[in-house]
């Protein structure tokens, strides 16, 4: 008994701030002195932790540059893993401030979820892998075939309308995870596997024979995935989806983690000045400081540097920008104006 | 007629030797695996079976690579080695992980708190399993005052900590020849050592809480001559209450604030690999001892009413399978909870995972009361002692002592179960760290070797526990039969 | 409680229902009574409030909303229109199966190794006793994961059993083949087994939520019959045997009975098996037994198996040997002394912790997750609570249900144990 009493003793002293009100993050965030980002429990390239236990990826550092924006540090943020079934649980309860976890966008979770994407860091969409011995060069042909699926996701609605369309038959084999998918695809015990098209590639990458897998033309669906924060904290959700747009503003003016100081003194561009805190009251209108973009994007680099540190070309996984390049070179990635 | 005889034999004949097939190997091969066709045949498919088992596996052993840098790299070094289409292991990966899958993320300068806990924690449970022996605890105490002498130098642990430890040890060791029941103290008082060991912060957290049982414990005394057991008791409780929930936190701070005593502050999503699962286990279980004892009480009471809420207790958690009760600490807990409390999934799930064990052990405890005979129950009421000095004197002590076996076993399959937080997004060492470390690049694609490294980490633990269960067994039987 | 004989005839004071041990009781269950009901209202209201602010409310209408997802392995028809309930059904199914098996494997393989433990061969003793030893003390998560993991890993793909026409020209044998006569094949990724199918199937009943299959049920009403039958003959022949002394034989007729309607059914519905052949990617027709099953299921019997091979071990010893000398005294044959005298002894210490390992299995199958097998918790704790976001009302269902399998269970085995309980003297 009188230990039961000290295990709730236990629990107040250990006990998270919780989230003051619906209006509040911001402030409680800053309470607690660190941000509370929730991850994937571990998506190569995307977020993971490496030998050190230090938390790396695409995902990750849009986290570390929100910290950044808010505390001028980006070491000052916690990373929670999530799985595919406690990921929108942990975001409504306010586990976790923000989700950075390769979530799918969809009407319903805005909706019936009470969620709010803020931005799309990728934009992806589901495809197919083949071995490329099986002579299929197109989706449409995999009738009967075996197909490996991720459960938990959107992928398998997907998949289940895709087969449904042209009318022909599949067999899923549902897998828990990533790595398990890919064993089970190499061993051939799925003849597909589907995901998005990132994975896809990722998986393709570090495959002892990636010249003998192909991944199939057809896209049947869109991902766009990006960061997810609760329902009706509009500031919050402001400051997570201004820095992202930060982040693309300075890949847009060439503003790098290397030259950002420089800029910052010499450039002449209104909008820069803006961004970088020169002049303006940008920050400050977020509830942030006015440095705070200026710190986000010196933190983690702007978002180009961001594509090609983790995913991009030249790394193990090695992603073409395609649909995530910028505007200006023909991809999606748009921010809006800085002002 | 006796001389007629010309020879009497007045010695043994010393025993000729046993047939060939009677004696030695031949006799014991003979015996014990050709004794006749069907074990014959037994032995040759348990001959068959280890052949198989061998030499589909031995080759994979001989070819492991200790030093790579990632999976890619190890089968390079193995067909380098071994030819084409050789396969081996890559304990590289142990090598460059093993951290993680021990102590998950917890920072590398500290592992000297964890490592001083799990000591700690088998010299604190000496006093209990060797009530009274004085020879098998001093030894115990040694072997933990070695092991922490060469764990904490490995570990790099300050000299200020290699101090006191060597010191407590040493004072618990002198206390064991003399005093050897005031050990238990320290017993009571390693919960809170343990958590502040293992969490960190101010010392005055887990001194402070502690106070407040010293509350309990002095209203009790000063108000027990008074009120009577029952009333003082819950006054007792009432006024601890009170000294957590108002006093705690702000006296906390007053006395940090002037002496800013403790240690660096280790979050708990660091924690990860066996440490987590110790501290799952090992925490349950603890809490949960008082709370089952309370509930098996509860079932054997003659109250309908509390009988019927264990009962219901009890019978629901045992009903649902230990998964869904960890979806309830991540996914539902928030549900019940007043709104915009939060507190982080490893205490939730240590929360869920004591109330599991707490039915399993009331259970366990009900079979050692239901053991005893009915004549002890009929002493301790012929003796005039009321219902709590009754089972406190009595009868808990012997139902506790007959049920020692069995809440090993139950803890043993409560640290195989702890594995199962992976599902909530702990890092578990079975599944949780073993994802993390695939996700990695380098490592991507590789299997069996964190499952064989942890299984047999698993299995030490375990097989150990349960031999030492067994050995105990048969030292507490002191039944007259 | 001790209670005074000379009971103080005075008059209720309200300091009774403390001090009186009479009225104490009352007083602590009240109090706990309220107690209880204070924080049941507690958790009630935090309920409410919690949902009220996320602007939820707990319904169940979701259940018959399409489910949109697709399930590998069914039991009864399901496509991806179905409703949640009906994917919650398929995979209670999904679950009940496994269970089922796991429990009928582990017990077979529990009893083996339990009496081979016991046996006086050395090695198969030791190799028994490694056996239990691995099993009982290494995470049945980590059973699961490795048996998937060996049976995907080194079973053929479906593309080894082609025959191509190089092949058959130049009269070389594919890398793999099926095994009993061509009708099942081992691949990759499953177990492809032949299906029963029936020329003249009886349809199906549409009853409101679900559809009755009346070729099956047509089967099962045959054979609890036909046991019905025999039970009646061999109660016949028992009442003969006690007031006569003779007992006629009744084996021919057991068997006429037992098979006789079944075989006569299958012959009027049609039946005959679909045998699995390759056709594109797989094999198609038959049955396909996806890994993750049989991995679970291999899985979970192994792991039971070894904690039911101790039970039945310690039952078998628990026997003193005064009891197979008596028998052996009153001139019984060694199979009869096991039968007669030492089994009905060993299964009265043997049933209560078999039936709660049997208890335990079926709450393991929980641990499918691991191999993504869709079962109760894969569907309706799964899929379902993911695609609508109700974990609250998806959580608890899924409690209820595992508690109410679980109770039948504890139920079926309380009544075992009052049947079987020696009489306390």
């Amino acid at each position: 008994m009188n230990k039961s009493v000290f295990l709730g003793v236990v629990a107040a002293t250990t006990m998270v701030a919780g989230v003051a009100s619906a209006q509040a993050t911001l402030e409680a965030v800053k309470a607690r002195g660190e941000l509370i980002c929730g991850s994937n429990t571990g998506l190569t390239g995307f977020g993971a932790p490496d030998a050190s236990g230090n938390w790396v990826g695409f995902d990750v550092d849009l986290c570390r540059a929100v910290a950044a924006a808010i505390f001028g540090d980006p070491t000052k943020v916690k990373f929670v893993p999530t799985t595919g079934e406690t990921r929108f649980t942990a975001l409504q309860s306010g586990e976790v401030d923000v989700l950075v976890r390769n979530s799918t966008w969809t009407v319903s979770r805005d909706s019936e979820l009470a969620l709010d994407f803020v931005a799309v860091n990728y934009y992806d969409g589901q495809g197919f892998m083949v071995k490329k011995d099986l002579g299929v060069s197109s989706a449409k042909e995999l009738d009967g075939a075996t197909v490996c699926i991720q459960t938990g996701t959107t992928t398998e609605l997907n998949l289940a309308d895709f087969f449904k369309q042209n009318n022909i038959s599949y067999q899923p084999v549902t897998v828990a995870d990533d790595s398990e998918a890919q064993r089970q695809y190499l061993a051939g015990a799925c003849d597909a596997y589907t995901t998005d098209a990132s994975g896809l590639a990722a998986s393709r990458a570090t495959m002892p024979d990636a010249e003998n897998h192909i991944i199939l033309p057809e896209i049947i669906s869109k991902e766009p995935l990006g960061p997810v924060v609760r329902h009706g904290d509009n500031n919050w959700g402001d400051i997570v989806r201004w820095t992202y747009y930060a982040l693309l503003i300075a890949e847009e003016k060439g503003i790098t983690k290397a030259n950002i100081e420089e800029v910052a003194t010499s450039s002449t561009d209104e909008e820069v000045k803006r961004l970088l805190g020169v002049s303006g009251e940008m920050g400050a209108k977020l509830g942030l400081d006015n440095a705070a973009f200026k710190n986000a994007i010196a933190a983690v680099g702007n978002y180009g540097e961001i594509f090609s540190a983790n995913i991009g070309e030249g790394t193990a996984i090695n992603l073409a920008r395609g649909l995530n390049a910028l505007w200006t070179q023909g991809g999606l990635q748009y921010a809006p104006a800085f002002r | 007629m006796a001389s007629e005889l010309s020879f009497v034999r007045d010695k043994m004949l010393p025993p000729s030797a046993p047939p060939v097939r009677e004696a030695g190997a031949v006799k014991w091969l003979r015996e014990n695996l050709f004794s006749g066709p069907f074990n014959t045949t037994l032995t040759i498919l348990g001959i068959v079976v280890i052949y198989m088992i061998i030499s589909a596996s031995l080759p994979w052993w001989l070819n492991s690579v200790w030093n790579a840098g990632s999976l890619a790299e190890c089968r390079d070094i193995v067909i380098a080695s071994a030819g084409e289409g050789a396969t081996g292991a890559c304990w590289a990966m142990i090598r460059e992980r093993w951290h993680q899958f021990i102590f998950g993320f917890y920072p590398p300068d500290q592992y000297w708190r964890p490592v001083l806990a799990f000591g700690l924690l088998v010299a604190a449970l000496a006093p209990v399993l060797f009530a009274g022996q004085k020879k098998n605890m001093s030894i115990i105490l040694g072997v933990v005052a070695v092991f922490l002498v060469v764990t904490l130098g490995l570990a790099g642990a300050p000299v200020g900590a290699w101090i006191a430890t060597l010191g407590l040890l040493g004072g618990m060791l002198a206390l064991a020849q003399v005093q050897p029941g005031k050990l238990l103290w320290f017993t009571a008082l390693f919960p809170a050592l343990c958590f502040w060991l293992l969490w960190g912060g101010s010392v005055w957290v887990p001194i402070v809480a502690l106070m407040g049982f010293a509350v309990m414990g002095v209203a009790y005394t000063a108000l027990v001559a008074r009120l009577g057991p029952t009333g003082s008791a819950l006054i007792a409780v009432f006024l601890a209450l009170l000294w957590w929930l108002f006093i705690d936190v702000p006296l906390t701070q007053v006395i940090d604030g002037m002496m800013p005593w403790g240690l660096v502050s280790v979050d708990s999503d660091q924690f990860g690999g066996f440490l987590l699962a110790i501290t799952i286990g090992v925490t349950a279980i603890t809490f949960s001892l008082p709370i089952g004892i309370l509930l098996a009480l509860g079932r054997q009471s003659d109250m309908l009413i509390v009988k019927t809420l264990c009962v219901g207790f009890i019978e629901f958690i045992r009903g649902v399978p230990l998964i869904t009760l960890l979806f309830t600490a991540s996914l539902l807990l928030q549900y019940f909870l007043p709104p915009n409390t939060n507190f982080d999934i490893i205490l939730r799930v240590i929360i869920l995972v004591t109330l599991f064990a707490a039915a399993y052990l009331a259970e366990v405890i009900r079979g050692g009361l239901a053991a005893l005979p009915s004549g002890q129950y009929e002493a301790a009421d012929a003796l005039g002692l009321d219902y709590w000095r009754a089972q406190r004197l009595i009868i808990l002590p012997q139902a506790l002592k007959i049920s020692i076996p069995s809440i090993v076993s139950t803890f043993i399959g409560l640290f195989k179960d702890t594995t199962l937080v992976a599902f909530v997004g702990l890092m578990d060492p079975l599944k949780g760290v073993t994802q993390i470390v695939r996700a990695d690049i380098n490592w991507k694609g590789i299997y069996w070797e964190p499952y064989i490294f942890v299984g047999a980490i698993f299995f030490v633990i375990c097989f150990g526990m349960s031999r030492y269960s067994m050995h105990l067994e048969r030292k507490l039987k002191t039944d007259h039969r | 409680m001790a209670v005074a004989s000379d009971v103080p005839k005075e008059s209720f004071r309200l300091s009774m229902l403390i001090y009186d041990t009479r009225y104490r009781s009352i007083t602590i269950q009240l109090f706990v009574l309220v107690l209880f009901a204070l924080f049941l209202a507690w958790l009630l209201n935090n309920t409410a409030v919690n949902l009220a602010t996320r602007g939820k409310e707990f319904n169940f209408g979701f259940l018959w909303q399409r489910a949109g997802y697709d399930i590998g392995q069914q039991l009864i028809p399901y496509t991806n229109d179905s409703t949640h309930f009906r994917a919650l059904l398929v995979g209670l199914m999904n679950t009940l199966v496994v269970a089922i098996l796991g429990c009928v494997l582990a017990t077979i393989l529990g009893v083996i190794v339990g009496v081979l433990r016991l046996s006086k061969n050395w090695l198969v003793s030791r190799l028994m006793t490694v056996y239990v030893e691995m099993f009982r003390n290494i995470p049945l998560l980590l059973w699961i994961l490795l048996s998937y993991v060996i049976l995907s890993e080194t079973t053929p793909q479906p593309r080894d059993f082609r025959v191509t026409d190089e092949m058959a020209a130049a009269g070389e044998a594919p890398a793999a083949t099926m095994m009993l006569w061509d009708t099942v094949a081992v691949t990759n990724r499953g177990t492809n087994i032949p299906s029963p199918l029936f020329d003249r199937g009886l349809g199906s009943l549409d009853i409101g939520f679900m559809t009755l299959n009346l070729t099956t049920l047509a089967y099962l009403a045959v054979i609890f019959g036909s046991i019905w039958v025999n039970h009646r003959i061999l109660t016949a022949a028992r009442t003969q045997q006690e007031t006569t002394g003779d007992r006629p034989v009744t084996w021919w007729k057991s068997v006429l009975v037992l098979l006789g309607p079944v075989i006569a059914l299958s012959v009027a519905l049609g039946l005959h098996m679909e045998v699995p052949a390759l056709t594109g990617f797989n094999f198609q027709g038959g049955i396909l037994v996806a890994h993750s099953f049989t991995a679970l299921v291999i899985a979970l019997a192994l792991y039971t198996a070894a904690f039911i091979a101790e039970i039945v071990r310690s039952g078998i010893l628990a026997i003193s040997r005064g009891q197979s000398e008596a028998a052996f005294a009153l001139g019984l044959r060694p199979g009869r002394t096991m039968n007669l005298i030492i089994l009905p002894q060993a299964l009265r210490v043997i049933i209560p912790p078999l039936i709660s390992q049997y208890l335990n299995l079926t709450k393991n199958t929980s641990l499918g997750i691991a191999v993504s097998y869709l079962d109760l918790r894969g569907t309706l704790g799964g899929i379902t609570l993911n695609q609508t976001g109700r974990e609250l009302e998806c959580m608890l269902l899924m409690m209820l249900i595992y508690l109410t399998i679980s109770l039948i269970i504890s139920a079926l085995m309380n009544l075992y144990n009052t049947s079987v309980q020696i009489k306390a003297r």
